[in-house]
């Protein structure tokens, strides 16, 4: 049922892109279930792989080779470079420089994890990540990634549709929301309780989409990106991926999803209610009142002088796909 | 140890040497880019860090008042001109980044973000200040302007307020940085009440 021929929403694929790069990201990955063994075939964390994973004392940015089907037909935007895109991220569970996630989060065990599903669902369950990553059939979504910050990337994700991931929870009828909830665990995630490093915030980090936008085609929970699982700064072990709204709506390293009735309360939007809404869809339209959101800076592979900054499009560029969602909604005033 | 004789003798050593400390951030941030140690994307990191090392060495620059009373040490007084100009040297290579980097030089939107934004016209500000300072320290400038240098070099005590809300204005999130820094900056301005009330009087009159 994952295996779209023909899609109704135009991701962007990496035939167009630096091919170059990604031929030798490819044989990585070979090398990658070469070394893994045979075990790896079905996607299981092999013997070998599973020490490495779990080995604490060296710094563990160990990341799995992940099977999917990869995605054609793309636009013509370039993919950021994976080390650009593992070494500038906003996660202020391991504090609030650009570069801290990669930093402070060497000794983060993303495994095993369990993701919760509660609230309005005619089936609550719990979901073993280490089970889904050794059965699920992934699909590449390569997506622009417009961070409220004015900046941007383009990222090849691997993992299943939010859709596809909650088929078997059912909502009751009277479910309006999802909400998504970080892990909470202050030992992995030392901003948790570090109020300098964390930046102040009341966590756990906490998310919501309207239920229509979760079930949305677009929407996907990501388990990798570059063709391997998700490194710790990346929001390891799953993490949302909406690619209409700004970045700090994809939360990053899932332990709970509620459906509830009532929209729930959510990170940003409890820190600066003028700053940053519910919705947080990407609008060229809307400034952040503190800077621009008309252009931004895209994050590819050119050079720190290299760069210019391009427009910004409304929905991100996927209006075509989201935007009658929104079309009784004030956008100026549901920001 | 110490002595002002020692600071008077060595003085040309000393300046080479404060000089070479004082590029040393510098020498680091050119170092991280290269060596890829801030990760991928320095921009902001840039910003933020020549940003931070502006403050640190205002204030590293208000404490030598202060340490030449306490220690009755008045030949440090004299490296205060030579520290102060790092101030804006690094405030410089602050906007420059921000301008440069992040903004990719369009004026434009440098323009229109300076209008709309408080924060970046409280800099903006801010670094007027600076560039005044700097323009006006050469020995031959400060003779011609007689009193009124003092009077322009007082707006020195305006930054400590100046800078502490552009850096709180700035964040997402959390004000414990500028809080800290607010601080430690009216602490030192709190040292020198006799000189900031004969700065502020000598705008009455
Ligand atoms: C026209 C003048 C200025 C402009 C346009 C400007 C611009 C900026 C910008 C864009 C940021 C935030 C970057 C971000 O989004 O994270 C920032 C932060 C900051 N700026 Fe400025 N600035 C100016 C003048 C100054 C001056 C003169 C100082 C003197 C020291 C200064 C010190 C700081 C500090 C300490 C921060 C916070 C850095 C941090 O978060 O660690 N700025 N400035």
């Amino acid at each position: 049922m994952w295996i779209r021929s023909k899609p109704s929403w135009d991701y962007l694929s990496e035939n167009d892109v630096t091919p170059e790069a990604i031929f030798k990201q490819r044989r990585l990955i070979m090398k990658g279930l070469v070394a893994g063994g045979a075990g790896l075939g079905t996607l299981g964390l092999p013997s070998t792989a599973n020490a490495a994973w779990f080995s604490s004392d060296e710094p563990t940015q160990k990341v799995m080779p992940l099977k999917f089907k990869p995605h054609g037909n793309p636009p013509s935007d370039s993919l950021t470079p994976e080390s650009k895109a593992t070494t500038h991220n906003n996660f202020y569970e391991f504090g609030t420089g650009k570069n801290d996630p990669a930093n402070n989060s060497s000794h983060f065990q993303p495994l095993p994890w369990q993701l919760k599903v509660d609230g309005l669902v005619e089936n609550e369950v719990t979901i073993d990540v280490e089970k889904i990553l050794a059965m699920a059939a992934f699909e590449e979504r390569i997506y622009r990634l417009r961070c409220v910050e004015a900046w941007s990337m383009v990222i090849p994700w691997v993992g299943l549709t939010l859709k596809q991931l909650l088929k078997d929870v059912k909502p009751l009828s009277g479910a309006k929301y999802l909400a998504f909830e970080t892990l909470y665990d202050p030992e992995q995630f030392p901003g948790q309780e570090n109020r300098r490093l964390g930046g102040g915030i009341d966590y756990p980090y906490r998310e919501g989409l309207r239920l229509d936008e979760a079930y949305n085609d677009l929407t996907f929970m990501a388990f990798g990106m570059y063709g391997k699982t998700l490194p710790a700064q990346n929001g390891a072990p799953l993490r949302l991926v909406v690619p209409w709204k700004y970045g700090f709506k994809s939360i990053k390293s899932i332990s709970r999803i509620t459906f509830t009735d009532q929209m729930p309360q959510t990170t940003w939007n409890m820190l600066g209610p003028s700053e940053y809404g519910f919705y947080a869809n990407v609008n060229p339209g809307v400034d952040h009142p503190r800077w621009t959101q008309k252009t931004e800076r895209r994050i590819d592979d050119a050079g720190i002088l290299g760069r210019t900054r391009i427009d910004t499009l409304m929905f991100n560029g996927y209006s075509e796909q989201v935007a009658s969602m929104y079309k009784d909604l004030d956008l100026t005033r549901y920001y | 140890m110490l002595s002002n004789a020692f600071l008077h003798r060595h003085s040309l050593w000393i300046r080479i040497t404060l000089h070479w400390a004082l590029l040393l951030p510098l020498v680091v941030s050119v170092f991280a880019i290269i060596s890829s140690a801030w990760g991928g994307d320095p921009v902001q990191q840039l910003i933020h860090f020549y940003a931070n090392w502006a403050l640190n060495i205002l204030v590293l620059c208000l404490v030598l008042a202060p340490l030449s009373r306490r220690f009755k040490r008045p030949a440090l007084i004299a490296y205060r001109r030579l520290v102060g100009l790092y101030v804006a040297f690094y405030a410089f290579l602050h906007i420059l980044a921000y301008l440069v980097l992040d903004l990719g030089l369009d004026w434009a939107l440098a323009f229109e973000e300076l209008v709309k934004r408080p924060y970046i016209l409280v800099g903006a500000l801010a670094f007027l200040i600076l560039l005044a300072l700097t323009l006006s320290s050469p020995q031959l400038v400060r003779r011609k302007m007689k009193r009124s240098w003092l009077k322009l070099h007082g707006f020195i005590y305006a930054l400590s307020l100046l800078l502490p809300l552009h850096f709180w204005w700035s964040l997402k999130s959390g004000y414990i940085e500028p809080l800290v820094y607010l601080l430690i900056l009216l602490g030192l301005v709190g040292l020198r009440t006799r000189q900031f009330k004969a700065w502020i009087g000598s705008f009455r009159s």
